[in-house]
Parts: structure tokens; C-alpha cells; sequence
């Protein structure tokens, strides 16, 4: 099954001053995954939003199939077969899996036949690349099991074109093997054409058959994945070679405990324990990583070490002391946090970026003296912070809302990189971002760890941890189930302590 | 539309439409709308005497209007200003009949603090009861108001009533001399001056001090604040007890300035137009006063409608409705503005 599924042909798309889309253009072809590859602001979803239909594109056109049909608008894309799976999961979250199925449907009947339905979507489901309980609620599916959904969601309305925006984002690298396997069975055997935006170049070798890179907003070139090696494709992406430079990581000072966490019990929204009885303790000048299937508990612990979430046993002590997460202890220990969705957990999305900046500095002097604001000193604080890590743009008078996930990112995490921590608790730091940026971002976390942070990291991306820390842990329901170095670690026994199949090594 | 100009162009728009449908609404009401607006305008700023008037009834506007100004800031939306009016009055009047014989300073100041203490304290609780029991707050404010009002008519009608009081059931009096002074030799009691001063303040401690910093944190981001080890809860209670003694101020205003006793005048309103003064100045304190005074003019200008031009009692009930309707309306262009200029690449 060859042929065109869809053609992008010199599509252009300006916004005010920015040349978001300067002529680019893209074959998609039936019964294969096409990458779409890029740093963040290259112009990837814009892109995809032309071929949807949600921008008008200023030159250029998106044509689709054999009969070269003309999109303009979403329900043209809709009508002709385009699906799209978004980044951010657009799923009631308090209904079911079969509800949810069903809502997606453009058109429904005004009394729904729920029976017939069902029956109809489970005689489907046998022919889905995954399979989902039906009446589970969404609420209570991993991260994961959501994605599946998603997709299942778009390839039940029949689409002929598929696009995935950073699927893996949200999964484990066993999750993301499996999904994206799935995916590219399907498409071999149905035909199915799928564009894939991704920044993983793993998941470009191993599962994609063509690559189109992006670079600033400009066509950059298209390659058969065979015959281009990850040098080149890194090269295209960011216009030179990329250095993989090892992080320096430095002998390791015996500094004593700086954080310890001592039989720590956390129950979830809904009153069941997600953390119980967890220890754990973080030298300073160690990187201790805690890795684990999203939903088991991490998201509980990190609120719960930000202050965001009442614990109900056991302690936290940072630097020998008892920790509740006031704000003078804070202060006093230097312990930083850097939660993941920074936008969400550890931002005021309405407020400037100065005075985001100034969360930890505005109520302690230069930056306020008696209780009254120096405004000025709080700017030319946020203004060294931002050149210091480049966030763009250098403007800290615009609501922080307004920048992009990235810069948010980078903000957040100059706020509490800066002055020297003693304690550092990072979860999922790079989430989203492009590797330039998840580089740097890696750098900064061995930096901090080599001038003397206890850093705790909590990541559902097991390479970055193996690349970051120096003791691993594994989290599964809540508890810490395993123990290795980076040297000694093996993805494949992390993954079923993690997958909570510690004794049955098969169980697959 | 510059961005800059829309906190000053928008509400300007919603005022100027609100007269025009306000305009037919009298034509309709067999009035000419030009003589109504002159009326307005005379009983309201038209001479020295219609000023003493409107800023008169400005004072206790501008405070219970920061009884829905203040919490708006954490996004609460409390709209119990005319309970914490009431309790604020009629514990004032108490506190004035107990000092009696004290000072008259001693006696003033007794009675700001009981009604800075009980407004407080029952708009405190409007905020516990949020954040401890998770009840809306706009619900238990308003069924606050309800409980007060009863609970003044109760005491007023039964255990605390003067016998001397016959039409109107009211507390004894706190003594001519207690009363609230004028602010010079006009007819404008202190109590402008306080509402004016309790304005001012607010804005300096919202704007320019580290509390300020933390309110619009908690406000903003309550997880936001506290992953920086701000103790929310204790901003939460302190912001709507703030606001509550706002209103509780504003409540023993009345009584020492006005009536001298507690009656079922301090349940004239002031608390249930304070929340459309909130709206209308965005919950800013500043942007507070002109509009307390435009709602004070046409609160005082209210009579001479009545007289002029055969107008039901009710006319300027019916602009007020048509400016807070328009104005709560006119807060969608901002929302849609701010999503324009949010444009993310």
C-alpha cells in the first residue's frame, strides 16, 4: 500500500512579526509513520494546525489523497479522515472509557442506545492495536492507558490520516515501545498514515519511515530514516553537529544527609494511602533518582515535599531539622523544589515574570525592606536570572503566561537553581522540551549536585536518570521496591520492579 | 484599543450604555430622559448641599465595597457585606451603650474596634468555612446576611429595644455626645474620612508591600504559594476578615454618624450596592471612591426623582441593576482581550 495520503506544498503562515512557516512542505505516505522533528518553536505545530485546519495558511495549500481534496477548515479534516492526538489529553477525566468513546463520535443520536454501543465498540476493540476495561473511568487510568485511549479515540471515527503530537511524552520508554510498535503494525496493515511530532530521535530510528525536519520555521529537508544517521538528523534540527558532551560529574564530597525522609505515609485526593511508609536519604553532592510508571505515588511525594499535600505519617527532616514546608524553613535550608508543569505547580500564570521570579527573594531584603516591595530590586534580580539562563524573550514585564512551555520551564528552574541549594527536589524537569534545552537542563542538575546539593529526581523517563543519578530507586504502588547504582542498572529488571513484577521476571 | 486604556475606556462604555437603556426606561416611565439626567445630576453634584449629600452616602459604600474587593483578590467572590454591615452596627450600638460614660474618644474607638472585631470575625468565618469545610462563599456569605438581618430585627424588636422607640424599634441611644464628629463645617461626617483612608490604605498594601505580594500569589496560584511556603490558610482567614471589618466599619459609621442607635436602617442596602461597586471598580481600591461617589449621587439624587418627575421609588434601583448588569458583561471584552494578547508562539 503505497501512495499519497496527504501533501503539504509550500505552506506558509506569519503571525504579526514572526515567520512561523516560511514554505514547507511534506509528503505523507499510506502505511507508514512519518516524523515531524524539531526544537520547540520550529514551527511543528503550527504546521500540523495548517494540516487540520485550524490556521488558514497565508501561501501554500494541504491537499489530501489520491483526489487531491483541499482542506480549509477543521470539519474538512474531520470529514476527510484527519485525526489528531493531542499533546494534552482532551478526555473527560469522571467518565468512562466507553462514554468517553462514544462522546467523540461528531455526530450522536440524541437518545444514545448504550447496549448497542457497547456492543458495537467491543466488537471494534478486537481490532484495535490496544485494548482498554470499557468501563473504567478515565480518572483512574495511567498516564499510559490514556494515550491509548486517545488514539483509539481517533481510529474508531475511521481516520485515514493520523497525527500524534509528542505521543511518548507522557509514557515510559516500555509504554511508548509498545504504543508506538502497535501503531506501526497498524499502519502496515491498514494503510493507516500516520505524522508523528516528536524530538526523540530513538523513537525516529526505530519506529519511523520517513523524517522531515523543521528548523526556526523553515523546510530543512525530508529523508528515508534508513539512510540517515542521528548525527546528520541532529544537524539538520539544530544546524550543527551536537556535541553529547559527558556531564562532568565530580567525586562526590561526603557532605552528610541534607534530606531524609523517614517512614513517610501520603494519601491521594481520594483518601487512599499513595506513599506508604517510604525512607529515603539524599547526601549532598548526590543525585538519588526515583523512577517509576506515572500514578504510582511520585506525584503525591513531590507535592507533598513542596508543601502542596498533608502528609499522614512519618517525617520529612532537611539538613537535620523537621520540615513542614513553611516558608522560613525554606528560606533557612535553601530547599527548592522544581515541580513538573511548572505553569500549573509553581507559577502565577497572571503575574509578571519578575514577580515570579521573586518568590523566593521578594519578602527578605534588597528586594523589600520593612514590609514595602522595592519593585526595582525584584526586576534587576529577574533580569540577571533571565540572561543567566536565557529566557527568551528577555522581557520581565510580560505575565509569565505568556511565554511558552519552555521558557516557562527555564524561568522556574532559574528561580530555584539560583542561590545555591542545599536540598533540590526535581520532578520530570524536561518534560516536552527539545534536547538542546533537556541538555542544559541535565547540566544545571549535575552542577547543582557537584557544588554540594542533595538533589532527589524523580522522573518517569528512566535515561535520564540513569544518566543523572548516582543511587536509583524504583517506585512501584507507593513504595520504593528496588535499589541500584547507574553502573550496575539494567532498563530491562528496572522495568519490571517497576511494572511491579519483582519476583516473576516473566510476567510480561 | 490600547491595552493600556481599556481599565479606563471599558467601564466608561458600560456607564455611558447603561444611561442610554436607562434613558428609555424613564421615557417609557412617562419622564423626559434629558430633565431625568438633570435631576440626577443636580440632586447628586449640583450645588455644595447635593455634594454633602452624595458623599455622605459614599462613606460607608466605599467600605463595603472592599468587603467584596478585598477576598475578590484571592478569587473569592463574598458577598456578605450587608450581614457584616448589620452585625458590625448593631455591635457598635452595644459597645457604644456600655461606654456610655467613658470618654467620648474612648467610646468611639470601643465602638470601631467591636465592629471591626464582629464584621471581621463573621466574614473570617465565611473564609474558614471555605477553605476548611470547602463551602462555596458566595452561598454562605449570602445566607449570612440573612442570619444578621434576623438577628438585628430579633434583638432590636425584643431584648435591646428603648421603650422610647416607637415606630422605628431601635437600641438605646449612644449619647449625642459620642456621635461622630462632621469633617469640618460641612454636613460630611468623619466617616468619609475613613473610607477614604481605608481605601488608600489598601492600595498601598496591595500594591506596595510584601503582604500584597502574597495575596496575589495565593490568588493567582494557591499551589504556586504554597510550594514557596506561604501559609495560605492563614492569608485566606486574614483577607476576608479585612474585608468583613471593612464592612463592620462601615456599619458602626451609620450608627455614630447617623442614627445614633442600631435599627433596621443599617439594613438599607449599602452592603448589596458595595458589591456592585467592587465589580464596577475591578476590585480596585482607588478605582473604588469615584465610583462609591457616583453611587452615592444617585442614591442621593433618588428623591428628587420621586418628587420632579413622578418617578417610582424604585427608579434608581433600576439603574443601578442596568449598570451592574452591563459592567459584570463588559468583564467578557477583558477576558477576551487578555486571550488575544496572550498569543503563545
Amino acid at each position: 500500500m503505497t501512495g499519497l495520503a496527504l501533501e503539504a506544498i509550500n505552506v506558509s503562515k506569519r503571525f504579526g512579526d514572526l515567520q512561523a512557516l516560511d514554505r514547507v512542505s511534506l509528503k505523507l505516505k499510506k502505511g507508514g509513520i512519518h516524523a515531524l522533528l524539531g526544537e520547540n518553536g520550529a514551527g511543528k505545530s503550527t504546521l500540523v494546525k495548517c494540516i487540520v485546519g485550524f490556521y488558514t495558511p497565508d501561501e501554500g495549500e494541504v491537499l489530501l489523497g489520491e483526489h487531491q481534496q483541499l482542506i480549509s477548515n477543521p470539519r474538512d479534516a474531520h470529514d476527510l479522515g484527519i485525526g489528531m492526538v493531542y499533546q494534552h489529553f482532551t478526555l473527560v477525566p469522571n467518565m468512562t472509557v466507553l462514554e468517553n468513546l462514544v462522546l467523540a463520535r461528531p455526530r450522536l443520536p440524541s437518545i444514545i442506545d448504550w447496549n448497542k454501543e457497547r456492543m458495537a465498540i467491543a466488537e471494534r476493540m478486537k481490532g484495535m492495536p490496544f485494548q482498554l476495561p470499557l468501563d473504567a473511568p478515565v480518572n483512574h487510568l495511567a498516564a499510559g492507558e490514556k494515550q491509548k485511549l486517545e488514539i483509539i479515540k481517533q481510529l474508531l471515527l475511521d481516520v485515514k490520516v493520523l497525527i500524534l503530537d509528542e505521543p511518548t511524552s507522557v509514557l515510559t520508554p516500555d509504554e511508548a515501545d509498545e504504543v508506538l510498535g502497535q501503531i506501526k503494525d497498524m499502519a502496515r496493515r491498514t494503510g493507516l498514515a500516520v505524522l508523528m511530532i516528536t524530538h526523540k530521535f530513538r523513537e525516529v530510528v526505530l519506529y519511523a519511515d520517513d523524517v522531515t525536519v523543521l528548523r526556526r520555521g523553515r523546510y530543512v529537508g525530508s529523508e528515508r530514516v534508513g539512510d540517515v544517521s542521528v548525527e546528520k538528523m541532529s544537524e539538520m534540527m539544530v544546524g550543527r553537529e551536537f556535541s553529547g558532551t559527558a556531564l562532568a560529574r565530580e567525586p562526590a564530597a561526603d557532605q552528610g544527609v541534607k534530606l531524609a525522609i523517614d517512614a513517610l505515609t501520603i494519601e491521594d485526593d481520594s483518601g487512599l494511602p499513595a506513599v506508604s511508609n517510604l525512607s529515603l536519604t539524599v547526601k549532598g553532592g548526590e543525585i538519588v533518582g526515583i523512577a517509576g510508571v506515572s500514578g504510582n505515588g511520585q506525584r503525591e511525594l513531590v507535592e507533598a515535599l513542596a508543601g502542596q499535600r498533608p502528609t499522614t505519617g512519618g517525617e520529612i527532616r532537611v539538613m537535620g531539622e523537621r520540615y513542614r514546608g513553611e516558608r522560613q524553613e525554606l528560606l533557612r535550608h535553601r530547599f527548592h523544589c522544581l515541580p513538573e508543569e511548572p505553569l500549573r505547580n509553581a507559577s502565577v500564570s497572571r503575574m509578571s515574570v519578575a514577580e515570579n521570579l521573586g518568590f523566593r527573594c521578594f519578602d527578605r531584603p534588597p528586594h523589600s525592606i520593612g514590609g514595602f516591595l522595592r519593585r526595582r530590586a525584584i526586576n534587576a534580580y529577574a533580569q540577571r536570572l533571565i540572561a543567566e539562563f536565557k529566557v527568551s524573550p528577555a522581557n520581565t514585564a510580560i505575565p509569565i503566561g505568556n511565554l511558552s512551555g519552555g521558557n516557562v520551564q527555564r524561568a522556574i528552574l532559574a528561580r530555584e537553581l539560583w542561590d545555591q541549594p542545599n536540598v533540590l527536589v526535581v520532578a520530570n524537569p524536561c518534560f516536552g522540551l527539545d534536547f538542546t534545552a533537556v541538555a542544559e537542563i541535565h547540566a544545571r542538575l549535575m552542577a547543582a549536585r557537584n557544588a554540594g546539593a542533595a538533589v532527589l529526581l524523580i522522573s518517569e523517563d528512566l535515561d535520564e536518570i540513569i544518566e543523572l543519578a548516582d543511587r536509583i530507586d524504583v517506585i512501584s504502588d507507593g513504595r520504593l521496591v528496588y535499589e541500584t547504582t547507574p553502573q550496575a542498572a539494567d532498563p530491562i529488571v528496572i522495568g519490571h520492579h517497576m511494572a511491579g513484577h519483582a519476583g516473576e521476571p516473566h510476567a510480561h | 484599543m490600547p491595552i493600556a486604556l481599556a481599565p479606563f475606556l471599558i467601564p466608561l462604555s458600560a456607564l455611558l450604555l447603561s444611561s442610554v437603556l436607562f434613558g428609555a426606561f424613564v421615557w417609557m416611565a412617562g419622564a423626559t430622559p434629558s430633565d431625568v439626567y438633570q435631576s440626577i445630576y443636580r440632586g447628586a453634584f449640583g450645588t455644595w448641599y447635593s455634594w454633602q449629600n452624595t458623599l455622605t452616602r459614599a462613606a460607608p459604600l466605599m467600605l463595603t465595597a472592599l468587603c467584596t474587593a478585598l477576598p475578590a483578590r484571592l478569587g473569592l467572590v463574598v458577598i456578605g457585606g450587608e450581614g457584616a454591615v448589620v452585625i458590625g452596627g448593631l455591635v457598635a450600638a452595644l459597645a457604644g451603650i456600655a461606654l456610655l460614660d467613658a470618654h467620648p474618644m474612648v467610646a468611639l474607638v470601643g465602638m470601631a474596634l467591636a465592629s471591626i472585631i464582629a464584621g471581621g470575625a463573621l466574614i473570617g468565618l465565611v473564609g474558614w468555612l471555605r477553605q476548611a469545610r470547602n463551602v462555596n462563599e458566595t452561598i454562605s456569605s449570602l445566607l449570612f446576611n440573612y442570619i444578621c438581618i434576623a438577628i438585628l430585627n430579633f434583638l432590636v424588636v425584643g431584648p435591646l429595644r428603648d421603650p422610647e422607640t416607637l415606630n422605628k424599634p431601635s437600641t438605646h441611644h449612644i449619647g449625642e455626645t459620642h456621635m461622630l464628629g462632621y469633617l469640618g463645617d460641612s454636613s460630611i461626617h468623619m466617616g468619609f474620612a475613613f473610607g477614604l483612608i481605608a481605601c488608600l490604605i489598601l492600595w498601598i498594601l496591595y500594591k506596595h508591600t510584601t503582604f500584597g505580594f502574597a495575596v496575589d500569589m495565593v490568588g493567582g496560584n494557591a499551589r504556586a504559594a504554597r510550594l514557596s511556603g506561604l501559609p495560605v490558610r492563614k492569608i485566606m482567614l486574614l483577607v476576608t476578615f479585612m474585608g468583613g471589618a471593612a464592612a463592620g466599619l462601615a456599619g458602626m459609621i451609620e450608627v455614630a454618624a447617623v442614627h445614633g442607635r442600631a435599627n433596621a436602617s443599617l439594613n438599607a442596602g449599602y452592603g448589596y450596592e458595595g458589591i456592585l461597586i467592587a465589580f464596577a471598580a475591578r476590585h480596585h481600591p482607588l478605582a473604588i471612591v469615584p465610583m462609591a461617589i457616583l453611587f452615592g449621587g444617585i442614591r442621593a439624587a433618588s428623591d428628587l426623582l420621586q418628587r420632579n418627575h413622578d418617578l417610582p421609588d424604585a427608579t434608581s434601583l433600576v439603574l443601578q441593576g442596568i449598570i451592574f448588569v452591563l459592567v459584570l458583561a463588559s468583564e467578557a471584552i477583558y477576558a477576551r482581550m487578555a486571550a488575544k494578547s496572550g498569543y503563545k508562539s
